[in-house]
């Protein structure tokens, strides 16, 4: 039976709430969801380790951040690589330096809007659906049906999302710029007219494997933070379809701020090594 | 029941105790130092009003959720500090019937028993095939629903589903929690003596959270009563009854008495005195 004494519980609970409770609750809440996000992190680091997924449950999630990913990926990629061509041609050629876009519009594509745009395309399609699929299996108590059943949810449904997005950003990326490429090509040399031989003489001489390497090297920490971000957001979701929209919007909202964040973070990184290592060249990531 | 040297009838072992537990969710304090102990064999039904903390308690008994204080020792161990392997070990030792059936929609009504079995290598293919053939007899669904994903199902057979997948592994101890909700009378009925052939041919210890008062009549052989704790005093208990279920009716708490015959009328007036108004 219950017994008849007051818990310090129940005194803290029924005291008025003021604007500095309150304050203080944000606070705490700020703090505790940080902390939160770095726990659930490492618990997915903890379980790639400890254990690998079975293939049944990988192969789905494959197939939908991989196969499903292309199209949109590589539409996306060739629309940019047409709209760097169309707005570079006029300023440059008013230089006289229409030979030199294909150096202008390969280097940014490998290095910023290929990673970038590969990143934004699978954190609006995967991430989204990711944390409401997620956030409907923790309203609907599947979450909590995992745990009775003894599966860590965390590695039954977090670490394949989580390898699936490591894995595949970086082809995902690599198609991005490949159709990036072959845009601004398409436009620069065939609508615009400018010497075919010169674009990609320009391109070659100016975009090197390194390029290349430092836009993949970036969509590793850009997978990862889709991933954990977005798997976290559904696996807070609150309760009914406001709470499972909301956990949707914030999964693609705050995993975009982390690729533009990671993005800057990860240019200067590069920059200060490349730099260390070859002190006298000028290449920026 | 045992017999000890004497003779005499000796009640049998605690297997679930809490101790003094209390949990709040932000402000909100919803179990507040409870104890209750629950003996190996029997079939406890705790009822009470929505918001009473009942589904709380049953997630705090398999550590789905962590009390704000006390204790909750399962066979001897402490729930509240059990954590990796240990805890999964515990959680195996019990099914639950989630009042949703929580049934993974991403998997066949056959994955779905099957869930537990192949997570945890209990068995090789063959034999998991009959365990699910099995448990999908004993809940009478038919034969071909196994190819079915849960969203093509009744809500009864969502429900049965839910009792195959977690009968599967063989618990010593089943939570129910609200197995007849949303149910129509008949299909009531059948889960009702669904869980009372559960509990009685293989000794299951049970914990049957439910509104149903039907069901208490059927399957409990005790009940325990919960009361918001936002509709009682600082001091008073939480705990409004605990005892046999042919003892409810007479009760002297008149709280018990109207949540079993389903009369609204203290709550009427309350409602009629937040408008402004009297009854």
């Amino acid at each position: 039976m219950a017994a008849a004494s007051v818990s310090p519980d129940a005194v803290l609970v029924e005291q008025p709430e003021t604007a500095v409770h309150r304050l203080g609750e944000h606070v705490f809440d700020m703090v505790a969801e940080i902390g939160d996000v770095g726990l659930f992190s490492v618990q997915t680091l903890t379980w790639i380790v400890r254990r690998r997924p079975r293939w049944s449950v990988m192969v789905p999630i494959f197939y939908a951040i991989g196969v499903q990913s292309v199209s949109v990926v590589a539409i996306t990629g060739t629309f940019i690589g047409m709209v760097l061509a169309v707005q570079a041609h006029h300023q440059f050629q008013m230089m006289g330096l229409a030979t030199r876009l294909g150096s202008v519009i390969n280097i940014s594509l490998v290095k910023e809007l290929g990673p970038v745009l590969a990143a934004t395309m699978l954190a609006g399609r995967v991430g989204s659906s990711m944390a409401a699929e997620l956030g409907t299996m923790r309203v609907t108590e599947q979450i909590d049906a995992l745990s009775a059943l003894g599966t860590n949810p965390i590695y039954y449904l977090v670490v394949p999302w989580f390898l699936a997005c490591l894995t595949l950003i970086p082809l995902l990326t690599l198609m991005a710029d490949f159709m990036g490429v072959i845009g601004g090509a398409v436009i620069t040399t065939q609508v615009m007219g400018v010497d075919s031989f010169a674009y990609w003489k320009h391109s070659r001489d100016f975009v090197e494997g390194l390029d290349i390497f430092a836009g993949i090297f970036k969509s590793y920490f850009f997978g990862a933070a889709i991933a954990l971000i977005s798997c976290h957001r559904g696996f807070h979701s609150s309760a009914g379809a406001e709470g499972v929209g909301k956990a949707a919007t914030e999964a693609f909202v705050f995993s975009f701020m982390a690729i533009l964040f990671l993005d800057f973070v990860l240019g200067i990184g590069w920059n200060m090594v490349y730099r260390s290592i070859w002190p006298q060249a000028s290449g920026l990531l | 029941m045992s017999d000890d040297a004497s003779g005499a009838p000796t009640p049998p072992k605690a297997l679930i105790e809490i101790q003094n537990v209390s949990i709040r969710f932000r402000q909100q304090s919803v179990l507040r130092n409870v104890d209750l102990t629950i003996r190996r064999g029997e079939t406890v039904c705790i009822i009470g009003e929505s918001g009473c903390g009942k589904t709380v308690l049953l997630k705090l008994i398999i550590g789905l959720l962590h009390p704000t204080a006390g204790a909750i020792r399962f066979d001897g161990a402490d729930v509240t500090r059990l954590g990796g392997k240990a805890l999964v070990e515990l959680r195996l030792r019990f099914g639950f019937l989630f009042q949703s059936a929580a049934l993974f929609d991403s998997l066949t009504v056959y994955d779905n028993v099957a869930f537990g079995l192949r997570e945890h290598q209990v068995c090789d293919e063959e034999k998991i095939r009959s365990i699910v053939a099995d448990r999908l007899s004993e809940v009478g669904l038919p034969a071909g629903l196994e190819r079915k994903k849960p969203a093509e199902l009744s809500g009864g057979q969502r429900k049965r589903v839910g009792l195959a997948r977690a009968l599967a592994l063989d618990p010593e101890v089943m939570l129910y929690d609200e197995p007849t909700t949303g149910l129509d009378p008949i299909m009531t009925d059948v889960i009702n003596e669904l869980i009372l052939l559960t509990q009685k041919s293989s000794k299951k210890t049970g914990i049957v959270v439910t509104h149903e008062m039907k069901t208490v009549q059927k399957v409990a052989d005790r009940v325990v009563m919960f009361y918001p704790l936002t509709r009682i005093g600082r001091g008073d208990p939480q705990i409004l009854y605990d005892g046999p279920p042919e003892g409810l009716e007479g009760s002297p708490d008149p709280r018990v008495r109207q949540f079993v015959r389903g009369e609204a009328g203290e709550r009427l007036r309350e409602m009629a005195q937040s408008r402004g108004g009297g009854v």
